[in-house]
């Protein structure tokens, strides 16, 4: 297993900078004090487990942009049915990466349904994913990362993260309606092409 | 109450980019219509509450969506439209079929005609009720408002049998 925070750095120094990344829960408490990209959203307040299908609108609606979701194993778990969404959509544009720790660490690390039990890989295949990937070692996933982001997608990975106890929760960086402002002025300014255009 | 040719047309002049849905027996009815003419694209989700998320993600995107559900699924997507519509303030919209408020034959009591409105209401959502075909022009005008003003919108459209 790996550190969470070490697995965002992997994913920090990967992506390129017109990316979207999406946070949520754990990885987001950790991502803000990895990066302030304007491209970046912070999912908090979220719907719950409702990152990935957020992540389906922006794949679709900016087909030429890399769309990356960093997801919790209990918000996963909360929208399976999202996995097989973005499949039937083919979202080529879109990773998902989901950080695995068993835990609702956020609540005070009570244990998922399914924890160790579940195998996020073949829930994804299952779905309808051929881009699928899963690392529970840090130096292998480094190793792969660029190799991955190049891959065809959608593509999901899958990362064993050490649980974390005691810490809090992420916190919202700022109003959500000026976030999303801001967000949308940054992902909407570019050259990149948008349907409806 | 309205052919899926008359919808089809419909959103392609209001040039609504994508329409995110999961089908009942009157909405879903829509959908190969929409698809033939080309201009809207059909997104399928398992469950509602995606819908109003892959919406969010669309509109803050630059695409121009519709979430088109049954009153049932807005019911269970509860969290995720308050999320759009009310945390991020984004203008979504949506269609949403009215199960048996045309005609309880299929379902006798159905509590849909209980809890529809009020849940609508209860929501802070901005919405009309289309229950007769002369108020087409209700969903455009509707949309066109909402649009102007930057707001959530939603049209109902009474449904007969379940």
């Amino acid at each position: 297993m790996m550190p969470a925070k070490e697995a965002l750095v992997v994913i920090h120094e990967a992506r390129g900078e017109e990316d979207v990344v999406i946070t949520t829960m754990t990885p987001a408490r950790d991502w803000m004090t990895l990066s302030q990209n304007p491209r970046d959203l912070v999912l908090v307040p979220s719907a719950m487990g409702h990152a990935t299908s957020m992540g389906l609108g922006l794949a679709l609606a900016q087909p030429e942009r890399r769309v990356i979701v960093c997801n919790g194993d209990g918000s996963m778990l909360m929208n399976l049915g999202s996995l097989v969404s973005i499949a039937e959509a083919r979202a080529a544009n879109m990773i998902v990466l989901v950080f695995d720790n068993g835990t609702y660490e956020v609540t005070g690390s009570q244990r998922v349904p399914g924890a160790v039990a579940v195998d996020f890989a073949a829930l994804a295949r299952g779905a309808g994913w051929h881009s699928v990937f899963e690392f529970s070692d840090l130096d292998d996933w480094r190793r792969h990362c660029d190799a991955i982001y190049a891959a065809g997608g959608p593509t999901f990975v899958w990362l064993h993260i050490e649980p974390v106890y005691g810490l809090p929760g992420p916190r919202s960086p700022g109003p959500a309606a000026a976030r999303a402002k801001q967000f949308m002025a940054a992902i909407r300014s570019e050259s990149v092409r948008t349907v409806g255009d | 109450m309205f052919s899926g040719e008359q919808i089809a047309e419909l959103l392609d002049s209001l040039r609504v980019t994508h329409v995110v849905t999961v089908p009942d027996s009157t909405i879903g009815q829509w959908q190969d219509a929409i698809e033939e003419r080309g201009a809207t694209r059909v997104v399928r989700v398992c469950r509602e509450g995606e819908a109003w998320q892959v919406a969010t993600g669309l509109y803050m995107g630059g695409a121009s969506p519709m979430v088109m559900i049954q009153c049932t699924g807005l019911f269970e997507s509860g969290d995720a439209l308050r999320n759009a519509v009310h945390d991020w303030k984004l203008p979504l919209f949506a269609i949403i079929g009215y199960r048996s408020y045309l005609n309880q034959d299929t379902l006798p009591g159905d509590t849909c005609l209980v809890f529809t409105e009020p849940t609508l209401t209860a929501w802070k959502l901005d919405w009309r009720l289309i229950s007769k075909p002369e108020q087409f022009p209700t969903i455009a005008a509707h949309w066109n408002a909402t649009r102007e003003h930057g707001t959530a919108g939603v049209i109902v459209v009474a449904e007969g049998k379940a």
